[in-house]
């Protein structure tokens, strides 16, 4: 009975600390994001609440909740209101899977610092990533606008795009490591990181997982100056806070792919191994802002072209190259 | 168990397909059918192949069904117009569907389906299913892969824009 009783504890003790940390994490990040964006463009970022603008995100909670929840005329209501939890979910979910540190000795049994360690994880990942644009696509088809359906329309061709490359890229990781296990790929890479081994792949994979959390080079579904804001025009309240905070969370997501992936994970000297796993993801993050202060968006059909002509052919050359390689070496 | 489980889960897929070859709205037919595709992934996770249920959640559920939706937002301009089909109780059969859904998944993920016997008979690995696509069943597969092949080419040479005739007229 004792024994029952430690191993639920300990799924909700797991469970609790990653969904907190998670999503106290995508809450800075949306500081984090403006702060560095301020500082990019020579000004301060938000600093009035709070010491600094710490408490930023919580007044922005308080004003989001605060905000009435408008559903416009003609719109499919169920779909209109279900979007963006599909949109938050299928990026929540995704931490199942995903390794954040080595196994610990608890209460005298071995804990795996992972909520569900399964055997197709990179699978499940893949799959996810890939249901995320159900959310955007049904949000801005349901929301009876011209905008937020060409922003939808545009995010299901972008993302269905990209996801090919992804795949792509993800594979020769899949075979090096002859795994699908996230927790197998991350052992796989103790003495080097993927990162150095496939550089090809790692390359794809970054520009991939751009596009996919429409970000700036890539953000054509919310182009602001075209589409006013795209899928999500006609949100409002906390039914636009879980489309944003999904976008964050997206971004912690793919930033954890990257670090799992290419990254060597949770490997690192000195400190202790969820520590390495956070700076390396945080680290991700970073970058993934600075790109944003840094490039002007594409034009549609670049990024299209970009995709489908440059990605995807250089991922398979890819994929070939490491088969022939590991057919070669036995 | 098992064997329960299957008739429920297959029950769930067959109200699902019904549903979507009877809705009048395109969008919510495309929903119900991944409804079903979903169904059928658990059906597989059931039956002993994760990989195949993994693979069945990417490809239709994830690519194949939002190339459909893509295309109905692109070409229905009719779409605009159709007036929202009002009901207090419309959610129901989606409501119950996911629940049911859910429910399904919860179940697997607990019990395990080879110990609960019945109709389970084996697991099939990752390895074993990659063996079985391209070595037992490999000439099947290459066959197959190029019909694929040859139906890319036929749609993209139907599809090719006619310079020459544009100038023309």
């Amino acid at each position: 009975m004792n024994d029952v009783l430690l191993t639920i504890i300990l799924i909700v003790l797991k469970l609790g600390l990653v969904l907190g940390t998670v999503l106290t994490m995508a809450a800075y990040m949306v500081l984090a994001e403006r702060k560095i964006l301020g500082r990019m463009q020579m000004r301060y970022g938000p600093n009035r609440v709070g010491w600094g603008g710490m408490l930023q995100p919580l007044a922005d909670l308080i004003k989001l909740l605060s905000k009435e929840d408008l559903i416009p005329e003609g719109a499919d209501r169920w779909i209109f209101m279900l979007a963006p939890a599909i949109s938050t979910a299928t990026a929540l979910l995704a931490f199942a899977v995903i390794p954040f540190g080595p196994s610990v000795q608890l209460f005298g049994r071995t804990v795996p610092l992972v909520i569900c360690d399964l055997d197709i994880g990179v699978l499940y990942l893949f799959a996810l990533s890939s249901l995320a644009v159900y959310g955007v696509a049904l949000g801005g088809w349901a929301s009876q606008s011209k905008y937020s359906l060409l922003g939808g329309l545009r995010a299901m061709a972008q993302m269905i795009s990209y996801e090919l490359a992804m795949g792509l890229a993800i594979a020769p990781v899949v075979m090096a490591s002859r795994s699908f296990s996230l927790t197998a790929v991350v052992e796989a890479q103790q003495t080097l990181p993927n990162m150095v081994r496939h550089p090809l792949a790692f390359l794809i994979f970054l520009v991939a997982v751009m596009a996919e959390s429409k970000r700036i080079p890539f953000d054509m579904p919310e182009a602001e100056n075209e589409l006013v804001a795209g899928y999500h025009t006609e949100y409002s309240g906390m039914r636009f806070g879980m489309f944003f905070v999904g976008e964050y969370l997206n971004l912690i997501v793919l930033g954890s792919m990257l670090t799992v992936l290419f990254l060597g994970g949770w490997y690192g000297p000195l400190l202790p191994g969820v520590c390495w796993f956070l700076i390396k993801v945080l680290g991700v993050a970073f970058f993934f802002i600075w790109v944003r202060g840094t490039l002007p968006r594409l034009r549609y059909d670049q990024l299209m072209a970009f995709g489908w002509k440059v990605l995807v052919p250089l991922g398979l050359l890819n994929l070939l190259i490491t088969a022939a390689w590991m057919i070669w070496r036995g | 168990m098992a064997t329960l489980l299957f008739y429920i889960l297959a029950a769930i897929v067959l109200m699902a397909v019904l549903l979507c070859l009877t809705r009048n709205n395109p969008v919510h037919a495309v929903l119900y059918l991944v409804h079903a595709l979903f169904g059928l992934a658990l059906l597989y996770f059931l039956l002993g192949a994760p990989m195949l249920a993994a693979w069945q959640v990417i490809l239709y559920a994830g690519a194949i069904m939002v190339l459909f939706l893509f295309v109905i937002m692109l070409i229905d301009p009719d779409l605009f117009e159709k007036k929202a089909s009002r009901g207090r109780f419309r959610w129901l059969p989606v409501g119950f569907l996911s629940g049911a859904l859910l429910a399904c998944g919860g179940v697997l993920i607990m019990m395990d389906p080879l110990a609960a016997g019945g109709i389970v008979r084996y697991r099939l690995s990752p390895r074993a299913f990659g063996r079985a696509l391209f070595d037992e069943y490999g000439l099947a597969v290459e066959i197959l892969s190029l019909i694929l092949l040859f139906a890319a080419v036929g749609a993209f040479h139907l599809g090719r824009r006619h310079k020459g005739k544009e100038d023309a007229s």
